[in-house]
């Protein structure tokens, strides 16, 4: 790896593992939300709003978005999202969305 | 139908429009502006117009999905003529015409149903007849309007020109795939118990026939222009299910059986959507769930006659109307590309960007152009579907569904 490369991809890392929230929102809503719901309360996906989720644990929500649930239409997101990513994810959705 | 007067608002819009005509018509010589602007001065002056001399054959709606509004536009003049708001969650929103195409049903996602008036651009009425819903259908004489819903499962049956419930059909399930079919009837199917039924509501009271074994999980389906075969996709199954509708008892014909077997499903971002837009030359074109291809079978013997491999997941496969091009978009990531199929050689003949998210496609009834809604780019993008330039754009808020008054009379749409 030559010198610039070398440069290149340490300045690229942080970004792919600094989660982006604004990015992270807008998937959640649009791109979650062709099964859940824009609004998370469920549509052929179930509702993932807080109340509906409080049975999980971060770390095990954070599998289900990464590995998806076999058997049902849940995809893996691994291919497109971080680790980091997803337990931003899980946090949002355990959390809620306050605006 | 009581004759609405037309507001002064849209008195404008008939007189703009008409100085626009003349402008964009490539034929528009001199003879013709003259008789546009004599037209516009006319307009100018006249006193106003009952609202059955407008014409709705050229206009449609545009769901804006996050902003709950629907954006009034004119085919021809390729604009937008207003915007009728307060329509509550339209994400995943659809809509259909009355046989007059004076008025659209909407059905949002909050099991909101809504009768819109697109002359006057107004609400006429709305019902919250639901949690959680997701599309509907308008029966063929115009009477009934039917949706279908997630929360609780079921379809329920409004008279169309009150919205006053007529009959509610529960099912234990979500429903999906409901679509008119002649004689005053509705085919749907449930995605928990793989049955497909069929409500007649051609009597006093509605009569419903079960058809058990569609298969795991029907996610979407469509019945064809004719309304004879209806198709569902099926989340749980390797094929889908076909049903003859002019058979006296109707029975699950399996299609495409195994048809990504041996290969590995690829994870589905966002569902395939079925509409009755399928019948491409003498073959059905339909996505595959889980590849990224569309696959055809011949429309009389449901025999599978090819694959097209595709940029990503297919989301719609939609014929052009004459059928000799098929119209696919994709699932997220891949959602910034459209390809076209030719339908003769079942090759990809074209591939373009236009832009973050396109969402849907609706071509204009005789196919000569094709509005695409590219959702984060905020614009409803127009080409022609013969030299795929660009024609022109409107902007609209999160654009989502396309839908033309031609809709009107066309079955399972």
């Amino acid at each position: 790896m030559n010198r610039l490369t070398l440069i290149l991809a340490l300045a690229a890392t942080p970004a792919l593992a600094d989660p982006d929230p604004k990015a992270l929102k807008r998937l959640v809503r649009q791109d979650c939300g062709s099964c859940h719901g824009m609004t998370l309360k469920g549509g052929l996906g179930p509702d993932i709003r807080p109340a509906s989720l409080a049975h999980y644990r971060r770390d095990d929500l954070t599998d289900v978005i990464l590995d998806g649930l076999p058997g049902t239409p849940m995809p893996p997101w691994r291919p497109l999202l971080s680790k980091d990513e997803a337990a931003w994810i899980a946090d949002y959705l355990l959390e809620g969305d306050p605006e | 139908m009581t004759p609405v007067p037309l507001s002064p608002n849209t008195v404008e819009n008939r007189h703009g429009s008409g100085i626009h005509r003349s402008r964009n018509t490539p034929a528009g010589g001199l003879r013709t502006r003259i008789l546009a602007l004599s037209l516009a001065a006319l307009a100018l002056c006249a006193p106003p117009l009952p609202a059955s001399a407008q014409p709705t054959g050229d206009l449609g709606l545009v769901v804006e999905r996050a902003s709950g509004s629907l954006l009034v536009v004119d085919q021809s003049e390729r604009a937008s003529i207003g915007r009728i708001t307060g329509l509550g969650d339209l994400s995943h929103a659809s809509l259909v015409y009355s046989p007059d195409e004076h008025f659209a049903y909407v059905f949002g996602r909050d099991g909101g149903l809504s009768k819109v008036d697109i002359l006057a651009q107004t609400i006429t009425a709305r019902v919250m007849q639901a949690g959680n819903s997701i599309g509907g259908a308008i029966s063929d004489d115009g009477r009934f309007v039917a949706v279908s819903n997630y929360e609780p499962g079921g379809v329920r049956v409004f008279d169309a020109d009150t919205l006053e419930m007529v009959a509610d059909i529960p099912t234990g399930s979500k429903t999906i795939g409901l679509v008119d079919i002649p004689g005053t009837r509705f085919v749907f199917s449930l995605w928990d118990a793989g049955e497909t039924w069929i409500a007649d509501l051609s009597g006093e009271t509605a009569q419903i026939t079960r058809i058990k074994g569609m298969g795991t999980n029907p996610y979407d389906a469509l019945v064809t222009g004719d309304g004879r075969t209806y198709i569902a996709g099926l989340f749980g199954e390797d094929h889908l299910s076909a049903l003859d509708l002019w058979q006296e008892h109707p029975e699950p014909q399996v299609i495409l059986p195994g048809y990504a077997k041996g290969r590995e499903g690829l994870p589905v971002y966002k569902m395939p959507h079925l509409e009755g837009w399928a019948l491409a030359g003498q073959d059905f074109v339909l996505p595959a769930m889980g590849q990224h291809e569309v696959l055809w079978v011949d429309a009389r013997s449901l025999q599978e006659t090819g694959r097209t491999a595709t940029h990503g997941q297919p989301v719609f496969a939609i014929s052009r109307p004459d059928g000799r091009h098929v119209w696919v978009n994709f699932a997220h990531p891949l959602n910034d590309t459209v390809q076209v199929i030719d339908s003769v050689t079942k090759g990809v003949i074209h591939q373009f960007t236009p832009g973050p998210g396109v969402l849907h496609m609706e071509f204009t009834p005789r196919g000569h152009e094709v509005w695409l809604s590219v959702r984060d780019a905020g614009k409803v993008m127009i080409y022609d579907t013969e030299t795929f330039e660009k024609l022109g754009e409107i902007a609209a808020e999160s654009p989502s569904g396309i839908f033309f008054t031609a809709r009107a009379h066309r079955m399972g749409l």
